[in-house]
């Protein structure tokens, strides 16, 4: 069975120990984690957003999401990656060493990245493949350091 | 969002009365119609201890071991339907309950368990009798709280009962730091309560109802696989059970936890399936054109080989937790409902719309074909108590009373599970997902502290019975005359059975050599003691230990090289069953990777 990898979204409550719920079915059950993100996106109703990264069979996929919507606190799970309407992001900033930063300015102009300062840090919001191959070309010129967001999605529908 | 305004918000209404943490406890166990808790105090609980004396509205049942009082409250609430209610302390208390709290996950039976915690204060100090409580116990409880605020307490205890009872049953566990049960709060009853997000689903979707009934008028060579969850769902689901069988006239098999849900004695049963399970209900399974799942969740121990699991078969799969659809086998209908109500629709719809199932007559004829076997039989002895002869014997000479089974876990609890004849539900209590050695006496209180009057068996084995033993002081105090009738084989029976089976032979520390004097140890706990290793002696100490008004301690001294058959070796197919002795060779590799 093909393994695929999906984004998964759940809208907590924001209440203590949520997060390590949701983690520990990930661990408990022995699904891979490759991203994951969370913050509060409604301060006034106290829920947050858990964005998972995962990468599984699709039997595996559907536990995954079965699995999440048991969780007592959990409001809705949604799986983005066959939604029409979905969209992903993350943020990146890459570091480039010091001889290499002339040229992996050049190269951010293409990828769209923003030189933070003179400082060689780059920041790169975008679709996660468009991240990797941002990272691969700076690698090529001189990587000093990565750090990845990991992935936030949501729907384009207006609704 | 103030915490004030926030409380206002989750409840409908605004009348409150002001009490201590302690007091809510108290309170709201009542207002919940709770009449029984079993636990154990310590410094973390002592402010509900105090509370609890100050008011006798509620027995107390004080046992030896925290994991006795988790195992005694799953008998109480599988006996009952009722949530079995559990009291501890901090640190050492809770991490005990973590036995009784797993187990009661795996077999889906609603506990509610309060821990005391340290005082908020010193809550990450490592303080005395300081453990991560919500930490430990995430992994086995269906949701759990430590409750900080006093004034979220009845909120938080009420929400607790909710969840462990509403939808797919489970333990929940509410850890109470010592402050909290001292402090002063305003109290909330059940009513004014409502959960922001918990809403499981219990009634099914018509037209998978109407898609079942379809498929079962189509049936040539239908089974009903069924399952605790029919137990779950009340007496009302084992009804509906009952004349769905008898209107479409399938054969019915059922789980180790379902057993008691449809009669044995119906000409349609055709005993527990799975890895030792009968001859006849594994092959109806493996070759049956229409399976219908009801309130089962195809455990390994009932698939055996998943790729060579009844090939042939449509599947239809009723269960009120949507997680268990297509997790071990894909089904072709999934039926997301409570257990009682989605058959009791398929009963109404099967009525109003007159249907007649297909003759099944040839199937019934295979049926029968494979009931010839006799697959339960085994050889007898005059000189030596065979252990299928033993419960035979305990079956029949408590006929006519009203019983109660526990087990422990081991060939005493298939060979009952096999032989022991139920015909209602909530009377045969066992830890079937978990697996819990020492389950069976501690349930045994529970059960007998629910039901005064009724005749309250654990069949054991000697192993497991040791693991619990303390739990018979506790029936001595309190007058419970439980019967725990063991099996005694000197051996771990079933550890014996596959290093005979699977490991040459080789029977590595499953040998007890020393075993307590079981007789006299009953004496020491202010019971009775019996003993028997003579067929002959057998049917007087048996009526002896029935006829006691005391707990009983039998001793049944058994053939210890008898083996439980039927089986299904690891990693084979239904119908790749043994039906007595199987030689190493038998087994795969691959199956001997498998528990």
């Amino acid at each position: 069975m093909a393994i695929e990898r999906h984004t998964v979204t759940a809208l907590v409550d924001n209440e203590a120990g949520v997060l390590a719920r949701v983690v520990g079915l990930f661990s408990g059950r022995g699904y891979n984690i490759e991203s994951l993100t969370v913050a509060e996106v409604d301060p006034k109703a106290r829920t947050s957003r858990i964005t998972i990264v995962t990468s599984g069979t699709p039997e595996v996929i559907e536990q995954i999401e079965a699995q999440l919507r048991r969780v007592v606190p959990v409001h809705a799970v949604t799986n983005w990656t066959f939604a029409s309407d979905g969209i992903e992001r993350e943020m990146a900033l890459v570091k480039v060493t010091r001889p290499a930063l002339k040229a992996a300015k050049a190269t951010a102009e293409k990828f769209g990245a923003r030189a933070l300062d003179e400082s060689g840090v780059f920041e790169l919001t975008d679709a996660p493949a468009k991240i990797s191959s941002f990272i691969e070309a700076m690698r090529d010129l001189g990587l000093s350091d990565v750090s990845r967001t990991g992935v936030a999605a949501i729907s384009r529908d207006s609704e | 969002m103030d915490t004030d305004t926030k409380l206002a918000e989750r409840t409908t209404a605004h009348e409150t009365v002001s009490l201590t943490g302690a007091q809510m406890v108290v309170r709201a166990l009542k207002d919940q119609g709770v009449t029984h808790i079993f636990g154990y105090p310590g410094g973390a609980v002592l402010p509900i201890y105090d509370a609890l004396f100050a008011d006798n509205g509620i027995v107390h049942v004080l046992v030896r071991h925290e994991q006795g009082a988790t195992h005694a409250a799953e008998g109480y609430a599988r006996s009952t339907g009722k949530p079995g209610v559990v009291l501890v302390t901090s640190g050492p208390g809770a991490t005990n309950a973590v036995t009784g709290l797993t187990d009661a996950l795996m077999d889906s039976i609603p506990l509610v368990v309060l821990t005391g915690q340290v005082a908020t204060h010193l809550i990450g100090t490592d303080a005395f009798q300081e453990a991560d409580t919500v930490g430990i116990t995430r992994a086995c409880t269906k949701h759990n709280w430590l409750v900080k605020d006093v004034n979220e307490l009845s909120r938080t205890l009420h929400e607790a009962f909710q969840i462990a009872t509403q939808g797919r049953p489970g333990p929940v566990v509410v850890d109470i730091p010592k402050d909290v049960q001292f402090k002063t709060g305003d109290y909330f009853t059940p009513e004014q309560i409502r959960h922001r997000t918990f809403r499981p689903k219990t009634e099914p979707d018509q037209a998978a109802i109407a898609r079942a009934v379809e498929l079962m008028s189509e049936a040539k060579r239908p089974v009903l696989y069924t399952g605790g969850g029919i137990i779950n769902a009340g007496p009302k689901a084992s009804l509906a059970l009952r004349e769905l069988a008898s209107l479409t006239g399938f054969p019915v098999t059922s789980t180790l936890m379902g057993l008691g849900a449809f009669p044995a004695s119906s000409p349609q049963w055709l005993g527990m399936l799975g890895m030792h399970g009968t001859y006849e209900a594994n092959n109806a399974m493996h070759d049956c054109d229409l399976m219908v799942c009801l309130g089962a969740r195809f455990d390994d121990r009932v698939t055996g080989r998943i790729d060579a699991f009844s090939p042939g078969s449509k599947k239809i799969h009723l269960d009120i937790d949507a997680s268990q659809i297509n997790k071990v086998v894909r089904v072709d209908l999934p039926i997301v409902a409570d257990a009682g109500r989605a058959i009791s629709e398929m009963v109404k719809l099967w009525k109003a719309k007159g249907v007649k199932a297909q003759s099944i007559k040839d199937w019934w004829a295979t049926i029968d074909s494979w009931r010839a076997k006799k697959c339960l039989a085994y050889q007898p002895s005059q000189s030596l108590i065979k252990p299928q002869y033993a419960i035979d014997r305990l079956y029949a000479l408590t006929r006519g009373r009203d019983v109660y089974i526990t087990t422990e876990v081991g060939q005493h609890q298939m060979w009952a599970a096999q032989r022991f004849k139920f015909e209602e539900p909530n009377r045969w209590m066992t830890s079937g997902g978990l697996g819990t050695m020492g389950y069976g006496l501690p349930a045994a209180v529970g059960v007998q502290m629910a039901h005064p009057g009724a005749l309250v068996i654990d069949i054991a084995g000697e192993a497991s019975v040791q693991m619990t033993m303390q739990e018979m002081s506790t029936a001595v105090q309190y007058d419970l005359p439980i019967k725990i009738f063991i099996l005694n084989n000197q051996y771990m029976g079933m550890v014996r059975q596959w290093q005979e089976l699977l490991h040459g032979g080789r029977y590595s520390h499953s040998y007890s050599e020393a075993l307590p004097d079981f007789a006299k140890l009953a004496d020491a706990f202010g019971c009775l003691g019996l003993f028997a290793d003579k067929p002959r002696d057998l049917d007087d100490k048996i009526r002896q230990m029935i006829e006691s008004p005391k707990p009983v301690l039998f001793d049944c001294r058994v053939d210890p090289a008898e083996n439980c058959f039927p089986m299904i070796p690891s990693g084979a197919a239904h119908n790749d069953m043994i039906l007595s002795g199987l030689s190493d060779a038998e087994v795969s590799d691959e199956g001997k990777m498998l528990v």
